[in-house]
């Protein structure tokens, strides 16, 4: 039996960041997962919400649940992202100011993606949407 | 007063800092070992640390939501910042204790850090 949820994301509406991972927190809760393992997820899930509205022009995401893993698949509607192997080192950031006073853009959101999943890939260019797939193991 | 090096009570933290509580339940949760002081959600996120106390001047929803995916239980407001009603009614529904207090961070830490609570690094 799996589980699919589809949340649409907005571009600059920082109010609405956290619904998502929110929303899959409470389920994988329900589901009896580890705190850890939730703790982990939520957080990639988060800090991907955060980055499709502080640098897309918008998007979606789309968790799977199962018994054994959730897998996430994040799109967003461009600019695209210029040099993945710099967005992915600790500190680089391109975030505006307005995404610094909202206590993010420290240049830490694709590292601690990385960090708290298991598998991660990233599909972008310039001009162009920007794919996240992430998969943690239950 | 609790006077036990490993561990506060959230009812100390808010007698000695002068703190108000404006939501949750401090009696929901009883000691806290470890506080993190940032304005900066992103290092908040990057902690593997739970149920630690959050010292912050940042007082925005993210501030809560940064709180509940990190399984932080207790926001400790500091310079006075107030919380809006969109904060504390997100911060009620996720069982969240949020404290505010006129004191800056850097008296706020060092108070709670003098009687007992542990930084995270």
């Amino acid at each position: 039996m799996a589980i699919e949820l589809n949340f649409e994301i907005k571009e600059s509406d920082f109010s609405l960041a956290g619904k998502a991972s929110s929303k899959i927190k409470k389920m994988l809760k329900q589901l009896n997962v580890d705190a850890k393992i939730i703790k982990r997820i939520v957080v990639a899930i988060y800090e991907a919400e955060v980055n499709v509205v502080a640098h897309s022009f918008g998007g979606n995401l789309m968790a799977k649940i199962d018994e054994k893993k959730i897998e996430v698949t994040v799109t967003d509607r461009g600019p695209g992202i210029e040099n993945i192997e710099k967005a992915m080192e600790a500190g680089y950031s391109t975030a505006s100011k307005k995404v610094r006073e909202m206590g993010f853009g420290a240049g830490m959101g694709l590292p601690n993606i990385e960090k708290n999943t298991d598998e991660l890939k990233i599909t972008s260019k310039p001009g162009g949407g920007t794919t996240l797939f992430f998969r943690n193991y239950l | 007063m609790h006077k036990n090096l490993f561990e506060v009570k959230i009812t100390d933290i808010v007698e000695l800092t002068k703190a108000k509580i404006v939501a949750g339940n401090p009696a929901d949760i009883f000691l806290i070992e470890k506080a993190f002081s940032s304005d900066l959600m992103s290092d908040v996120l990057t902690l593997d640390e739970e149920n630690i106390l959050l010292i912050t001047g940042l007082a925005n929803v993210q501030l809560i939501r940064t709180a509940e995916m990190s399984d932080i239980h207790v926001v400790l407001l500091a310079r006075n910042k107030k919380a809006s009603s969109e904060m504390i009614q997100l911060a009620e529904e996720n069982g969240l204790v949020l404290l505010e207090t006129p004191f800056s961070i850097f008296k706020t830490s060092g108070i709670l850090f003098s009687n007992g609570l542990k930084p995270v690094y």
